[in-house]
C-alpha cells in the first residue's frame, strides 16, 4: 500500500494533498491564536504558555506541543519532497515548448512552485526568528512572545519578509485547497463552485488574518 | 484569402526541426483547415518539395487522428477537432503558426505527425471489459441507471486525439485516462475489472512518461469532445478506492 502510493504519480499527489491540508488546518488555528495579540501582552503570553501545558495532566509539559511539531515537520518534508519529485516529472514530460506561446492558467496556478519555495524559506526564517530566536532582532526573550513579535515587526525586513510570504501563502492556498479536493476525489461538476468559494475564502481569511499583526505593530495599534 | 503559414518541419524523429514559412493564396472561408493544408501540399509537390506530413483520417471529427497545435491552441481557436475547424475562423492576411503535439510521450515522427501509441498501451492495460463473445447479449439484461448511462456516455465521447496532453503544461494524460476509466468503471459491464483497470491504466500512464495533474484545466479547455476537468477527480477517487480494495 505504501509503495503503491509513493511509486504512483497519483499517490504522491495524494501525499501532497494530505500534507498540505494538515498544514492548512494548522495555519487556521495558528492565525486565530495570533489574533490574541490584540488583547494585550498578558493574554498573548498566557496563551503561549498554555500551548506548552496543553494536554496536562494526561500529557507531560510540552508533550502536546512536540507532537504537533513532529507532525508538522513530517508534513512539510513530505509535501516538499513530493512537490519536488512531481515537478521534476512534469518538466521532463514536456521538454519542448511551443513556439507560439500563450500564458493561460491563473496566476495562483502558475506560481505554485515558486510560491512553495518562498513558503519553505519563510518557514525556516520564521522558526529561527520567533521559536529559537537565532536570527531575532534585539535580544530574544524566551517566554515573552509578545515582546518578540513587536521586535520583529519593528524592522523593515521583518515586515517585508512576513507580508510577502503571507501573500504567497494566500495564492498557494487558493489553488492548493481546490487542487487538494480534486486530488482526493471530492471534485465534481456540481461541487466545483462551492470548493472554489471555500478556497478563495480560506486564502483571503488566512492572508488578512496573518498580515493584520505586522500592520498593527507598524501603525502602533499594538505596541 | 491569402495566408502566411509558419509550419514545424522535421525530417524524422532524430533530425532537428524548425519553423518554415510558406505563403498560400486562394483559400476559401469554407475550406477546412486540413483542406487549406492540402492546398499548400499540392503547391509543394508541384514545386518538387516535400509535402508537409500531418495526421488525418475521418475528417468528420470522430476518429481522433488529426492533431495540430494552431497558434498555440491544440486543435486551434474553436472547440472542435482540427478537421472540423474552418478557415472562416481566420482573417485574410493572418499569419498562422502550426506545430505538432508536444510531449515527451508523443515523439515527433515527421513534421506534424507524432507517435501516439502510448495511448494504445494505456488502453491495452485495462481499457476493455471481459465479455463472452458470440451473439450480442440481450440489451436489457444488465440494467444501467440513467445517470450512470449519461456519465458513461459523456466519457465515451473521448476520441483519443491527445489534445489534452498537447495543451497541458505538464504533458499529462490524465484527462484521456480518466475518460477511458470513468466510461467503463461506472457500468455493470466494467465492474469485474473495476479496481485492476484503474490501477493498471494509471500505472501504464505513469510509465509512458506523461506528467501529473496540477489542475491548470488546459486539457478540458482544449478537448474537442468536452470531457470535463472533474473527470480527473472522479478517476482519482476510483484509484484511491482501488488501492484500498485490492490489498484486502
Ligand atoms: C515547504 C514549502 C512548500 C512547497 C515547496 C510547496 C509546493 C507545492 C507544490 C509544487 C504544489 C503543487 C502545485 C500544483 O498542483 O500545481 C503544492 C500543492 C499544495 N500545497 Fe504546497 N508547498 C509548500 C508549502 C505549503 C504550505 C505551508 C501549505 C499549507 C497551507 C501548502 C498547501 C498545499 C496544498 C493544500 C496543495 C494542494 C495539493 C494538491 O494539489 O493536491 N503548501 N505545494
Ligand atoms: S480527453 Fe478530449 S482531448 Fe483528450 S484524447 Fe480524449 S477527446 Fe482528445
Ligand atoms: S480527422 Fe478524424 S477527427 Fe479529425
Amino acid at each position: 500500500m505504501t509503495r503503491t502510493l509513493w511509486d504512483s504519480s497519483l499517490g504522491k499527489k495524494t501525499v501532497m494533498a494530505v500534507s498540505g491540508l494538515i498544514m492548512l488546518l494548522y495555519l487556521v488555528v495558528h492565525m486565530i491564536g495570533n489574533l490574541k495579540i490584540f488583547f494585550g501582552s498578558g493574554e498573548f503570553n498566557h496563551y503561549a504558555h498554555w500551548l506548552r501545558t496543553m494536554g496536562e495532566p494526561f500529557l507531560h509539559y510540552e508533550w502536546a506541543l512536540w507532537i504537533v511539531r513532529v507532525v508538522l515537520v513530517a508534513a512539510v518534508v513530505l509535501h516538499a519532497v513530493s512537490a519536488y519529485q512531481l515537478s521534476r516529472r512534469d518538466i521532463r514530460a514536456r521538454p519542448a515548448k511551443y513556439v507560439h506561446r500563450k500564458p493561460r492558467a491563473s496566476y495562483a496556478t502558475r506560481t505554485m512552485r515558486w510560491g512553495g519555495i518562498i513558503l519553505g524559506l519563510f518557514i525556516v526564517w520564521h522558526i529561527l526568528d520567533l521559536t529559537t530566536g537565532t536570527v531575532h532582532p534585539g535580544g530574544f526573550q524566551s517566554g515573552h512572545p509578545y515582546q518578540n513579535v513587536i521586535d520583529t515587526f519593528s524592522t523593515w525586513y521583518g515586515n517585508t519578509i512576513y507580508i510577502v510570504a503571507m501573500l504567497a501563502l494566500g495564492l498557494h492556498v487558493q489553488h492548493g485547497f481546490w487542487s487538494a479536493a480534486q486530488t482526493l476525489g471530492a471534485g465534481s461538476a456540481t461541487r466545483d463552485r462551492v470548493l472554489k468559494t471555500i478556497a478563495n475564502a480560506l486564502a483571503a481569511v488566512l492572508t488578512l488574518g496573518f498580515i493584520c499583526v505586522p500592520v498593527a505593530v507598524m501603525t502602533g495599534v499594538v505596541s | 484569402m491569402k495566408l502566411t503559414l509558419r509550419v514545424w518541419r522535421q525530417k524524422n524523429a532524430d533530425a532537428p526541426g524548425t519553423m518554415s514559412t510558406y505563403e498560400v493564396d486562394g483559400i476559401s472561408q469554407d475550406m477546412s483547415f486540413l483542406e487549406m493544408l492540402d492546398t499548400l501540399n499540392e503547391e509543394l509537390i508541384l514545386a518538387g518539395d516535400d509535402p508537409v506530413a500531418f495526421d488525418h483520417d475521418c475528417r468528420e471529427g470522430i476518429c481522433g487522428a488529426c492533431s495540430l497545435v494552431i497558434n498555440g491552441d491544440a486543435h486551434g481557436p474553436e472547440r472542435t477537432t482540427t478537421c472540423q475547424l474552418h478557415m472562416r475562423s481566420f482573417e485574410d492576411g493572418d499569419t498562422i503558426d502550426i506545430e505538432p503535439w508536444r510531449a515527451s510521450a508523443f515523439p515527433v515522427v515527421k513534421d506534424l505527425v507524432v507517435d501516439r501509441s502510448a495511448f494504445d498501451r494505456i488502453i491495452q492495460a485495462g481499457g476493455y471489459i471481459s465479455a463472452p463473445t458470440g451473439t450480442a447479449p440481450e440489451a436489457h439484461a444488465a440494467p444501467v441507471p440513467k445517470p450512470d448511462a449519461d456519465f458513461a456516455f459523456e466519457h465515451a465521447e473521448c476520441i483519443g486525439c491527445g489534445a489534452c496532453v498537447a495543451a497541458c503544461p505538464n504533458g499529462s494524460a490524465m484527462l484521456f485516462t480518466s475518460a477511458k476509466i470513468n466510461h467503463l468503471n461506472v457500468l455493470p459491464q466494467g465492474a469485474p475489472e473495476r479496481e485492476t483497470r484503474v490501477l493498471d491504466m494509471v500505472g501504464q500512464m505513469d510509465s509512458e512518461g506523461f506528467g501529473g495533474c496540477t489542475l491548470t484545466g488546459e486539457c478540458a479547455t482544449a478537448c474537442p469532445k468536452g470531457i470535463p476537468l472533474p473527470s480527473i477527480s472522479a478517476m482519482n477517487k476510483e484509484w484511491l478506492r482501488a488501492t484500498r480494495k485490492v490489498r484486502r
